[in-house]
């Protein structure tokens, strides 16, 4: 028995894992199988992890590998959902200045996955630009622009365009308002 | 209102949003079989352990 096992802290890493397969996928039992299979892969790969490094980055870099190469085969099946995306959000974007949280997820579904994926990693999961780019294996400013155009498709697909911007008032908004411009008000 | 502040708005109302979509997959919590696959794991590994 040595000292700490890098292993014993997979467990905390769980729901930051779950939460991004999920919101990857947007499929739960598809997104349990990724995390399952990451777990897996993670337990007889730890000599690989080099410790005192991120831990929480590299679970994600095999999670994300993991789903690639399951669309992949899933590909042969079905056809390519993610790909395909554009068309505008329902008839009737939330105009009542009440965001609807169910839109946001259909509209989300809606990216690119690539798209889907970086805003995660930036928006949501708190990785830097650097980390995620190490993650997806690409450029930093590949990141900058698919997380920049995730957010203006979200922002479109959302009718969060122009003067309708300034509609958007609910507790929400005004919360993100209020924190990040305290002094104005 | 300049552009840019509209777009600090925009900014503002889908990271909300985003960090409320994943917020909630969090908080689900994670079902059992994760930390039974763990445990299973271990007791893999320590009776390969023993058996060398």
């Amino acid at each position: 028995m040595s000292g700490a096992d890098p292993r014993d802290e997979l467990v905390e890493h769980l729901p930051a894992m779950r939460a991004f397969a999920i919101s990857l996928t947007r499929n739960g039992s598809v997104a349990d199988d990724m995390v399952q299979d990451t777990l897996v892969k993670a337990w007889t790969n730890i000599d690989k992890f080099q410790v005192g490094t991120n831990m929480r980055a590299w679970l994600f870099t095999i999670l994300r590998n993991t789903y690639y190469s399951s669309r992949r085969k899933a590909k042969r099946e079905v056809s390519d959902v993610d790909g395909v995306f554009t068309e505008s959000l329902a008839e009737k974007p939330a105009h009542d200045g009440h965001l609807q949280m169910n839109d946001f997820r259909v509209a989300l579904g809606k990216l690119k996955v690539e798209q889907r994926e970086a805003l995660l990693l930036i928006g949501a999961s708190g990785f830097s630009y650097e980390e995620a780019a190490e993650m997806c294996g690409v450029a930093v400013g590949t990141i900058k622009s698919r997380t920049n155009r995730a957010r203006a498709q979200l922002a479109e697909l959302m009718g969060l365009n122009e003067d309708e911007a300034m509609e958007m008032t609910d507790d929400a908004t005004m919360s993100v308002l209020s924190a990040s411009k305290v002094a104005s008000f | 209102m300049s552009g840019q502040g509209q777009s600090k708005q925009q900014h503002g109302v889908i990271d909300e949003n985003l960090r409320r979509v994943y917020q909630e997959a969090v908080d689900e919590g994670v079902p059992d079989r994760f930390k039974s696959l763990l445990e299973q794991l271990k007791k893999q590994d320590d009776d390969q352990g023993k058996a060398q």
